[in-house]
């Protein structure tokens, strides 16, 4: 916030440069994002090592997450793609981990929300899509492009539904980062509008704070409903994931 | 005797399903009944089964109780999915961003390509209004697709039933 009195709901995006580095010409600093993608990182892959280190049989509470965890996006995976699919779980597993980790640490206060920034979400997107490309390609060949083909179309149609399908296709990665990208920058601001109204009633005098109460009422929940959208989110990244990873080994018969 | 020893595997079975279906029955009215239904064809000539399945006995309960295990777990699953799918359902908000999303994609990338083209291939507005009105086509396909009404990609309609059995594992 500029000055305790102005709210101002979009400075918890700012990217502030924590070292500033320059390399061929290309910014390449090391930003608050930056330090937070590291911090995620870090936190899972310490979560995942702790918890699984001992290996017994009757699992600790840790471990029992960590193994709740696996056997969710298993599953998610071998329902949607099938056994083959399987070769993609480290993929899935890690892009989902990262997701669910950062949007968790957004929700503290003061912390930098990762996946609240177009680029990094659009990044996860291409990722997804370049490697569902890359080995539709690599194993189908030409015949995966049989997927832009529907069948029993009359020929006239055809070239009309191709482009249809191509940019159905192609709007893939956008509609995947935009969904993710929108629900966190959006739940953000408004639980920062929300705790605003708070700050700037309760400096009316009595009155205000009694009807501060509201609008705290109301941060209270939301924070609720953005815990559970974090969840939701990487969840249906993860699931987006394995639909179009489908599409990438079986691609139209 | 093949032919013999599928019928006897299959005895079991429909007791499991008919088990399944009466309800909770303590384990030895469960055989009482496996009993009576292979009595049957023993009647029409095929005395193989009957002998074996005397054989064994504990290891037929265990299958039989292993196949109850199997079905009340496949009861469970559709119910679990469902569940999920109605959080999603309940929020609403949820349903609306990513449906908004989906047709907002579409219709952005259509004019994105549209409007590249125009650039290279200098041909200034057509490129742009034939592709956005694509991407627009693009959008409401994408939005009918996920709410699941129209077929998944490269699934035409013949194609439909083909890939069901894939997809159920």
């Amino acid at each position: 916030m500029a000055s305790p009195d102005k709210v101002d709901p979009i400075h918890q995006f700012a990217i502030n440069k924590i070292v500033d580095l320059h390399i061929g010409g290309f910014d390449v600093s090391f930003t608050n994002s930056s330090l937070f993608m590291v911090v995620t990182v870090v936190l899972t892959s310490a979560f995942l090592y702790f918890a699984t280190s001992s290996r017994a049989v009757v699992p600790s509470r840790m471990q029992s997450v960590a193994e709740m965890s696996y056997e969710f996006i298993a599953n998610m995976l071998r329902d949607a793609a099938g056994k083959q699919g399987m070769r993609f779980f480290p993929l899935v597993f890690s892009l989902f981990m990262f997701v669910l980790v950062a949007n968790l640490l957004g929700m503290f206060p003061y912390f930098f929300t990762v996946t609240s920034h177009i680029i990094v979400t659009f990044c996860l997107a291409m990722l997804v899509i370049l490697t569902v490309i890359g080995y539709g390609l690599y194993k189908h060949g030409l015949h995966f492009f049989h997927l832009f083909v529907p069948s029993g179309v009359p020929g006239i149609l055809l070239p009309l539904v191709v482009a249809i399908e191509v940019i159905s296709f192609l709007s893939r990665p956008i509609s995947l980062s935009v969904r993710l990208f929108a629900n966190m920058l959006a739940g953000h601001i408004t639980l920062k509008v929300f705790s605003g109204f708070v700050v700037s009633l309760s400096a009316l005098g009595i009155g205000g704070m009694a009807g501060a109460v509201l609008p705290l009422g109301m941060a209270v929940a939301l924070t609720g409903l953005e815990f559970l959208v974090s969840f939701l989110q990487a969840y249906v990244f993860a699931v987006l994931t394995c639909m179009y990873l489908n599409d990438a080994i079986h691609p139209g018969h | 005797m093949l032919f013999a020893r599928l019928d006897g595997a299959e005895g079991p079975n429909y007791v499991a399903r008919d088990l399944e279906r009466t309800g909770k029955q303590p384990a030895g009215r469960g055989m009482e009944v496996a009993m009576a239904v292979n009595s049957e064809p023993d009647e029409t000539g095929k005395t193989g089964p009957h002998g074996q399945q005397k054989a064994d006995p504990r290891d037929d309960d265990l299958d039989r109780r292993r196949r109850n295990l199997e079905a009340s777990l496949a009861t469970r699953q559709p119910v679990r999915q469902e569940r999920e799918e109605g959080a999603s359902g309940v929020t609403g908000y949820g349903q609306a961003m990513k449906l908004s999303s989906e047709f907002i994609a579409g219709v952005g990338v259509g004019a994105g390509l549209g409007w590249m083209i125009d650039r290279f291939a200098g041909s200034s507005p057509w490129g742009l209004i034939v592709f956005l009105l694509l991407g627009f086509a693009a959008g409401v396909l994408n939005v009918m697709r996920s709410v699941g009404k129209v077929a998944e990609f490269g699934q035409g309609s013949k194609h439909g039933s083909n890939r069901e059995p894939d997809q159920r594992r």
